[in-house]
């Protein structure tokens, strides 16, 4: 099964990557966008949809720091 | 004692180190990422770098070798583990310490010589423990050394003396919470370092505060 998994940086977190970009962005003329966060996404083919959650827990994210999201393709 | 030093492939800090593992004790030698068995090393050092290219995150994949699941081995049993920059990062995400680091606040990375205080124990009263001894000054060189853990998890570790260095005050050079550059387990043994230790230990380079840092965990091994 394909899966696509998101990984954003916690709530309340600093991210200054997210910060850098929202910065940028008036100066090409895109006014009035806010609150950008920069995540990671990965795709992948796994045969056991069950595991994702634990796989994402112990690797893909950093529970401590980041929040993931499975989405089934 | 005899200090272990691991070598992931991206390492590029264990050189240096085993230079200071061998002028602190007398005598250290070079561990491979692949080797299960540590060789009966007495303490090991997690050296700076770039281990497997810092893909997924710093320190993330690392964490998986066999020689760090030995490494857990020696923690678990009380020798010491010392932890420097990526090393620091891949005993975090091992869980042998608690926290994370982030990306430098300011997106640049740092590389420059700064003081660094020692914090023995709980912070207590007006006067921290810190006062009593002379800034460390060692280089630090990173991006991604914002220490960061949940605030109540930060007031757990300064209350149980688990914050080992503080950058001095001014110094903080990428917005870690509190000033933390380094903290240590529960026990004690294991401790970790954004700044480097290993580069501090030859009078040719400015300084040798660096060799109080292996000295402090020297101490723990049998």
């Amino acid at each position: 099964m394909k899966a696509r998994v998101l990984i954003r940086p916690k709530e309340g977190i600093l991210d200054p990557q997210g910060k850098a970009v929202e910065r940028a962005l008036p100066a090409l003329g895109f006014e009035g966008v806010e609150h950008v966060r920069v995540g990671r996404m990965v795709e992948l083919e796994a045969e056991d949809p069950a595991r994702l959650a634990e796989l994402c827990e112990k690797l893909l994210a950093n529970p401590l720091i980041e929040d993931y999201e499975i989405q089934t393709l | 004692m005899i200090w272990g030093v691991l070598q992931f492939p991206g390492s590029c800090d264990e050189r240096d180190a085993l230079y200071a593992c061998s002028l602190a004790s007398g005598e250290a030698r070079m561990i491979w990422h692949e080797e299960r068995d540590l060789g009966g090393v007495d303490g090991v050092v997690v050296p700076g770098g770039f281990s497997y290219g810092d893909y997924l995150r710093a320190g993330a994949l690392a964490r998986f070798s066999p020689a760090m699941e030995a490494v857990a081995e020696l923690a678990a049993a009380g020798g010491p583990v010392l932890g420097i920059c990526n090393g620091f990062q891949v005993l975090c995400e091992a869980g042998l310490l608690p926290g994370a680091l982030l990306r430098n606040e300011n997106l640049r990375f740092v590389c420059r010589q700064l003081d660094l205080l020692e914090v023995d124990g709980p912070i207590s009263g007006d006067m921290g423990p810190e006062s009593a001894h002379r800034p460390l000054s060692i280089p630090a060189k990173h991006g991604e050394g914002r220490y960061y853990a949940p605030e109540e998890m930060l007031d757990r570790l300064e209350r149980d003396g688990q914050v080992a260095y503080r950058y001095a005050p001014g110094q903080n050079p990428n917005g870690s919470l509190r000033d933390i550059a380094g903290v240590s387990n529960e026990a004690g043994n294991v401790l970790g370092l954004m700044p480097h230790p290993e580069h501090a230990v030859d009078p040719l380079t400015g300084s040798t505060d660096g060799l109080r840092v292996f000295q402090r965990l020297e101490g723990l091994a049998r």
